[in-house]
């Protein structure tokens, strides 16, 4: 009772906060701080899902719809990496798939691809294409799946991370003979879906991103609790018992392959309208490698996991060390003295902004040695078995 | 009419060396042990008849089926599953689990009932939990369903081991040296139910073992190999007093009953 007390104290102090001072990363700690409290809180299972279904609608001005974004990609990431142990550092490329796949459609861009004037598509395809989406991506996890599945480990990692280069290599230079992605100069303008209701595409584009992220939970847990997540977390512990178990193997990486591109593909669509222009340069490694810190940061094969760890990092990136730089970049505009030293004469070599990607890796490094399972690790089912 | 399981002739070479010379194995039924020095080709041979290993010549089926060329996973949706001499569980996953992963080859769910988990899937999983909780007092591990496979005690890795390999319902099992590291107690409690499991399931058993008390207490017929060669089978006391196998064992002079000087 008292624990229910607190949990709802707090998360509607801290959303009204956040409501006050949209900008301030303190409150926004707080908010954070608030929605952990709530996740582990010893509470009924109903109000720990109001509370946090509630704080994602206070969520939504602050952080909005890239947050999405990269919760669809952890949780996709999570089945590949974390539940069958596939290191895949290529990810970003099913992403690329599925943005590309609506850019060129959505765009006028196919006229040249195909002649004619019959492009970009009326703006209602959106919706069909993201089934589109996750069909081509999932269509190129099995593809980039077949030829690498006899690699384990390392060697997979290295593949992967190739694939991703080749994916993104291709996009900068399709663009002759056959003028496919444009190349560098990218596709625009990209349609964006009709709203079904009066809202603005921001908010539109942040529950479309929400509705996706929901369905991509209630689809991973449900793979994750049957055979077939089974079978993926028997392939991680010990590849050659799973297979003289009799889990196919080939079948089995090749579903996790291509179920967690499929995610990304959507998310590849969502993410090209919003943008309205994509080229290249969003798909690049450090992409993969974000997704992989978030993944890894919240805990490995574990759904809340995935998903703390991309708020985490988002927040992290978005708000967290961005407030920092814009703070120490005041201090040293004011010509504020440190141990006698203005801070004002600073080099531009070691500006603030430089700093972000630092203090990030240095709490990777620590989050590593001093929390190696992650924010959230995963948890053991416990179930009744017919012993009595 | 030929035998349930049979191999013929098979070799397997590794570059230079020959694990095994034209083995010829047969088994209808009942408790066959295979015994040998260390690196005779047990567990070789094991490698071959769960299709880890492809061998160089030779042929083995199951039933009629050629086994040759299949994939592991293959053979043990025919019906013949397996343990391993070094302990491979999925060591992170519950003792439960383990034994569900077993009985995979047996799931006759798709993707579909997966992501719509309707009743069909409900019924399905909720039976398969049921079953998982039925082998593991089979192999007396009632209660530790719930437990990580990693902080079980060894003796009960090795009972679980055994529980997931009969979750697949082979018709043969073949174990590789299930007693080792058990007390004779514990040997004699395992085997009473490897017995039990031939009677009432009609199950054939290929054992590795290197206890002698077990071999020559549980087994139907003990093939002997050395070096790679079959040099003996039998009924277990023709085996036991056989020269070649004494000599196998012990050195020439024991066979000759020569004294050691």
């Amino acid at each position: 009772m008292i624990a229910a007390t607190a949990a709802v104290a707090f998360v509607a102090l801290s959303s009204a906060a956040v409501a006050l001072f949209p900008r301030s990363i303190l409150v926004f700690l707080l908010f954070q701080g608030s929605l952990l409290y709530a996740y582990v809180a010893r509470i009924p299972g109903w109000l720990r899902a109001t509370l946090l279904g509630a704080a994602v609608l206070v969520l939504m001005p602050v952080i909005g719809t890239y947050n999405g974004y990269y919760l669809a990609l952890a949780l996709g990431l999570n089945i590949v990496v974390g539940l069958a142990g596939l290191l895949d550092l290529g990810y970003v490329a099913f992403f690329a798939v599925g943005a590309y796949s609506w850019a060129i459609f959505g765009s006028p861009h196919a006229n040249v691809l195909f002649g004619g004037t019959g492009f970009p598509l009326p703006s209602w395809w959106f919706y069909p294409f993201l089934l589109v989406g996750l069909t081509v991506a999932a269509g190129t996890g099995v593809v980039l799946g077949l030829p690498v599945l006899r690699l384990r480990g390392d060697y997979l990692a290295i593949v992967t991370l190739g694939f991703g280069e080749v994916i993104r290599v291709l996009a900068n230079n399709l663009d002759k003979p056959i003028n496919v992605t444009n190349g560098p100069r990218g596709i625009s303008p990209i349609s964006r879906p009709p709203l079904p209701l009066e809202v603005s595409y921001a908010v539109g584009f942040y529950f479309l991103a929400l509705l996706i992220v929901v369905v991509v939970i209630l689809v991973n847990r449900r793979l994750e609790d049957s055979h077939i997540g089974r079978a993926w977390e028997a392939i991680r512990e010990d590849q050659l018992a799973a297979q003289a178990m009799g889990v196919p193997l080939v079948r089995a990486k090749l579903l996790a392959f291509a179920s967690g591109a499929s995610f990304a593909g959507v998310m590849g669509v969502v993410f090209s309208a919003k943008q309205v222009f994509i080229n290249p340069e969003s798909f690049t490694f450090l992409e993969s490698i974000g997704v992989l810190a978030m993944v890894i940061l919240g805990g490995m094969g574990s759904i809340p996991g995935a998903i703390v760890g991309a708020t985490v990092v988002t927040v992290l990136n978005l708000q967290v060390l961005k407030g920092l730089s814009l703070w120490l970049n005041e201090l040293k505009n004011a010509g504020v003295t440190i141990f006698g030293y203005n801070l004002a004469n600073l080099p531009t070599q070691l500006e603030p902004a430089k700093y972000e990607r630092m203090i990030f890796g240095l709490i990777l490094v620590l989050m590593m040695i001093f929390r190696p399972q992650g924010i959230f690790p995963a948890r053991r089912r416990q179930r009744e078995l017919g012993e009595q | 009419m030929s035998a349930m399981f049979e191999a013929v002739d098979v070799t397997k070479t590794f570059g230079g060396l020959t694990a095994l010379q034209r083995v010829t194995f047969a088994l209808d039924g009942g408790i066959a042990s295979i015994i040998g020095p260390n690196g005779a080709g047990k567990t070789t041979l094991f490698n071959v008849f769960t299709g880890l290993y492809r061998p160089d010549t030779g042929a083995v089926t199951f039933r009629g089926r050629p086994l040759v060329g299949l994939r592991p996973d293959e053979i043990t949706a025919l019906g013949v599953c397996r343990t391993f001499q070094n302990i491979r569980l999925f060591a992170n996953m519950t003792a439960a689990e383990n034994i569900l992963v077993g009985m995979h080859s047996r799931i006759r769910l798709g993707l579909r009932d997966v992501l719509t988990r309707g009743r069909r899937f409900v019924d399905a999983e909720g039976a398969l939990w049921q079953r998982a909780g039925v082998l593991l007092e089979r192999v007396g591990l009632r209660g530790k369903g719930n437990e990580i496979a990693r902080n079980l005690a060894y003796g009960e890795q090795r009972r679980l081991e055994l529980a997931r390999a009969l979750a697949s319902e082979p018709a043969l099992l073949l174990l590789d040296e299930p007693t080792a590291g058990m007390t004779q107690a514990e040997a004699g409690t395992l085997m009473a139910l490897l017995r039990r499991l031939v009677g009432e399931l009609g199950l054939a058993i290929i054992l590795i073992e290197h206890n002698m008390r077990v071999v020559m207490e549980v087994s139907d017929r003990v093939t002997v190999l050395d070096h790679g060669e079959k040099i003996a089978e039998g009924p277990p006391r023709e085996v036991q007093a056989d020269p070649r196998v004494i000599e196998a064992y012990l050195g020439r002079r024991a066979a000759t009953g020569r004294a050691v000087p």
